[in-house]
């Protein structure tokens, strides 16, 4: 297995992380203590090419390879997470049912603007009363003359409510309440402006402040027939697929941050002199950090495998939900730790340590919580 | 509108150069990259052509070992082709000598409407290039622009100076050279990297020019380095303990170098 990188990946590298150190590193943590999503950044990536990482040249992205995105989270999220998570929702969850599923003209309409980085992609799912239960969401597309009425709530919504954003795609229940069927679901385009369709104000979480994250209200909100995107019952089915990358990109974006707090520390221990030394020399110290850079190893590599399957057209649930589960594990505790190696210095939200840490929790959370990780891994298993 | 930009490649400054102490020259046997100050200019002429509705930016450079990295780069930016002067023959050139193989090549380029630089390289830093470019090609020349605007056959030049600016127009063709910062250099995007590595570079030897190879490099070099030596070490500080009295010493160090 050859997991070195191709020279357009190199250079997608190599990309991201001069615009990562030169533009992101200095300009994001003003927008994180602001709590405001910096579109002004995304536009910027959008420019680049960025933003249609994994869409083909002819739907206007740079078809970029799995391997090649992780590769490139690794170093954009170095530089903030925030812009990094707003990032990755888009490429992935965001832009990919419109790829995978819609029609060409759908294509068109929706997916270029996304790819060619003029509009940021949102998908809806959670709900106040299903987040891991996903089948148990409330929102109703009910079938009218034409079209559709939805109707119901979302929250913890990713990039709809920003400047750049176009709207968000939303999975909606469209079938089997009380007509005897099984649930039957549909993912439906819902633009900006669309009457009846609401949201809340950019919610706050422990980290991720970049990161705009509202509740959003459908009531009564009639979208016509082509903005049903694929199949009007198989809508889960659908997305759940999609969410397999997804697990893959939360892994690179834990990736990212575990590199980032590694830095951090290692720097900080080298430079801090405590009874008369460097703390880097006090075995205490060295032992935290050795174990981060090989859990971090070990991470990376459960992660670009399960990127490299992706790429060559082999199944890849279960190394999805093992990259997840690891990966976010390793960054939690790696953040704590390096918060530890810093002491009172990287309990101070001015530090960059302190704020990797409180971006650390949600990506345990985000794109399925690690118990559904163990749940996906342990079906594999038979179980 | 068709501009012509000379662009230096030079050795990463983020990693410490090294002075060869044979010859006395800075050692340029590693990879090249684009010297940042002739990014100014690229991104000066790729706007100047966008505002014309048309015509293209060839790049024009000279570099040991058919070096392309740095010219890579700037066609990367939106740069439409380049001619690479590559010749043993060039080792030792001095500013003279360079900006005769500059000349040289920028006379193959067609139909070559103004011709932009960089006030001076990043590591030579003669800044006397462009100026003689001018002179050998019998062309106006304009310094330290800070904008610059195309109206038919002129060119307008906002020229900083150390108080402001000066208005200055001349007609086309002309040599340019572009202040450093005035611009700022677009990055290059992943289509435009894919883009740049089928992009033409033409690489001409000295003889292709037209030029004898004892009138460039050392052979044709008027300047002599006569020694080189190694700068002085900065020296420590002064520290001032405070006993109460250390803002009347702060004071009295800056109104002694007269910034008070």
């Amino acid at each position: 297995m050859d997991l070195s990188l191709t020279e357009a990946e190199r250079d997608l590298v190599e990309l991201c992380r001069d615009f990562a150190q030169k533009e992101i590193a200095p300009r994001a943590p003003l927008a994180w203590e602001e709590a405001r999503c910096p579109t002004d950044l995304l536009r910027e990536m959008g420019e680049l090419g960025l933003l249609g990482m994994l869409i083909p040249e002819e739907w206007g992205g740079i078809g970029m390879t799995t391997v090649g995105f992780v590769a490139a989270m690794e170093q954009i999220g170095r530089a903030d997470q925030s812009v990094a998570a707003a990032w990755q929702a888009h490429v992935t969850i965001g832009s990919l049912p419109l790829y995978l599923f819609g029609t060409d003209d759908q294509r068109e309409r929706w997916l270029r603007p996304l790819a060619e980085g003029r509009a940021l992609g949102a998908f809806g799912l959670t709900e106040p009363d299903a987040g891991s239960d996903a089948r148990g969401i409330r929102t109703r597309a009910e079938r009218t003359d034409g079209g559709w009425l939805i109707n119901g709530r979302k929250t913890f919504i990713s990039n709809a409510g920003t400047d750049m954003s176009f709207g968000v795609t939303l999975l909606a229940r469209t079938g089997g309440d009380g007509d005897g069927g099984p649930p039957r679901y549909g993912s439906f385009v819902v633009e900006k402006g669309t009457p009846g369709f609401t949201m809340g104000p950019k919610m706050r979480g422990i980290g991720w402040r970049g990161l705009d994250t509202r509740e959003l209200w459908f009531d009564d909100v009639w979208v016509p027939d082509d903005h049903l995107v694929g199949d009007p019952e198989m809508g889960l089915g659908q997305f759940l697929r999609t969410l397999e990358m997804g697990r893959i990109s939360i892994a690179a974006l834990s990736l990212s941050l575990t590199q980032a707090v590694l830095d951090l520390a290692t720097a900080y221990a080298k430079d801090r002199v405590q009874f008369g030394q460097p703390i880097s020399q006090f075995q205490a110290v060295q032992f935290k950090l050795a174990d981060i850079a090989t859990e971090l190893e070990a991470a990376r590599w459960l992660t670009y495998r399960a990127a490299w399957l992706r790429d060559t057209g082999q199944p890849f649930q279960k190394e999805a939900a093992m990259a997840k589960l690891k990966a976010s594990r390793v960054a939690a505790w790696a953040a704590s730790e390096a918060v530890q190696v810093h002491g009172g210095v990287g309990y101070m939200l001015d530090s960059p340590v302190a704020r990797f840490y409180c971006d650390s929790k949600v990506l345990e959370i985000g794109e399925g919580t690690n118990e559904i990780q163990h749940l996906v891994i342990a079906r594999a298993l038979g179980c | 509108m068709n501009v012509v930009v000379c662009v230096k490649q030079i050795p990463d400054p983020a990693d410490p150069g090294a002075l060869d102490p044979t010859t006395k020259t800075l050692k340029r046997d590693g990879k090249l990259i684009l010297d940042e100050s002739d990014s100014y200019g690229v991104e000066m002429a790729l706007q100047l052509v966008t505002a014309a509705g048309g015509g293209e930016v060839t790049l024009v450079s000279m570099a040991p070992n058919g070096e392309v990295s740095g010219l890579r780069t700037a066609l990367a930016m939106g740069a439409a082709k380049a001619i690479l002067v590559s010749d043993d023959a060039l080792a030792g050139s001095d500013a003279l000598g360079t900006a005769k193989v500059l000349a040289k090549a920028i006379e193959r380029v067609e139909g070559a409407d103004l011709i932009l630089t960089a006030t001076e390289s990043s590591d030579g830093y003669t800044g006397t290039v462009p100026e003689q470019v001018a002179g050998l090609l019998d062309l106006p020349s304009v310094t330290f622009a800070k904008h610059i605007e195309v109206d038919g056959s002129t060119v307008k030049v906002q020229r900083q100076t150390e108080a402001g600016y000066d208005d200055v127009e001349c007609p086309l063709p002309a040599v340019v050279s572009v202040t450093a910062g005035v611009v700022e250099p677009r990055y290059p995007s992943f289509k435009g990297i894919m883009a740049a590595k089928s992009k033409p570079v033409d690489t001409l030897t000295v003889a292709d020019l037209g030029l004898d190879a004892s009138q460039v490099g050392w052979a044709g070099a008027g300047q002599e380095i006569v020694s080189i030596e190694e700068a002085p070490a900065r020296e420590a500080g002064e520290v001032i303990e405070d006993d109460g009295t250390a803002f009347e010493k702060i004071v009295a160090y800056l109104d002694n170098l007269k910034v008070l």
